[in-house]
């Protein structure tokens, strides 16, 4: 017989190393669930995933209106790469996109961080991307306990019951 | 329907454990089922608990970020409060049904 014991996630890192709007927010409405869920959390940020965590600029991720082919308009129809291409398109489409998920109380990047930091989570920045993007431990949000090799995170995943997750 | 004996009183549970009917909770069935778990709630538990169930009632949706801006206490608070799972250990506690909020 088929051993049906279950054993619960315990402890779950997440990777996140696109910048685009939705990217980050994958992340974290997934990393926030975790803790929620009481899972122990960590999230590591790397190449333009940096974005999400960098002070300067995580509130004001944009979603890409060129390549993505998911996109439409309101309405449904499809949105012309073209368009997307024009001065000023992305901006709006990405000014609409956080005015919707603010509607759907779905906080912004920063109280996200909050959030996750609060519940015990941890976020850790990727050192390679932060030297290749000559970013400093002060450009970043200060929820970000530190900047760390990819081996380092690797180490923290030690248990059993333990995923990786690369968004 | 499953039923659960909290404090001397027969409670309608469903297969998580939460309340069927929300009129059955009381502050000592909420005691009694802390308990359980080895906790004890203090009045600034049931001024959360009060606050669930508030807003459960009203029918607005209930997130962790809501009762971070409760006044009553913050997110920080509310995980060292309900240890573990805070939102769905909080409800359960609060005598109403399971979240369903992915924030």
């Amino acid at each position: 017989m088929a051993d049906e014991t279950k054993h619960p996630l315990k402890k779950v890192l997440m990777i996140c190393a696109k910048g685009s709007l939705e990217d980050v927010l994958a992340t974290l409405v997934m990393a926030n669930g975790a803790v929620m869920e009481g899972i122990e959390t960590k999230l590591f940020f790397t190449f333009f995933g940096l974005d999400g965590i960098t002070k300067k600029r995580m509130n004001k991720l944009h979603t890409a209106t060129v390549g993505n082919p998911a996109m439409r308009m309101p309405g449904g129809l499809p949105f012309p790469t073209l368009l997307g291409a024009l001065p000023g398109v992305e901006a709006g489409v990405s000014a609409m996109m956080r005015k919707q998920i603010d509607e759907l109380d779905i906080p912004r990047v920063d109280e996200f961080l909050e959030m996750i930091e609060a519940g015990g989570g941890e976020i850790y920045a990727c050192k390679l991307a932060v030297d290749m993007f000559k970013l400093k431990k002060e450009d970043l949000a200060d929820e970000v306990k530190d900047i760390i090799t990819i081996g380092e995170f690797y180490e923290m995943a030690d248990g059993l019951q333990t995923q990786i997750i690369f968004t | 329907m499953a039923q659960k004996e909290y404090a001397g009183k027969m409670i309608d549970i469903d297969d998580n454990g939460y309340f069927v009917n929300s009129e059955q909770w009381s502050r000592e069935v909420a005691q009694a089922m802390a308990k359980e778990n080895g906790e004890e709630l203090t009045d600034k538990h049931f001024e959360v608990l009060e606050f669930i169930r508030e807003k459960v009632k009203s029918g607005e949706s209930l997130t962790i970020r809501s009762i971070g801006k409760s006044g009553i206490t913050d997110i920080k608070g509310f995980y060292k409060m309900f240890p573990g799972a805070p939102l769905k250990k909080a409800t359960l506690y609060a005598g109403v049904s399971k979240p369903s909020s992915c924030v």
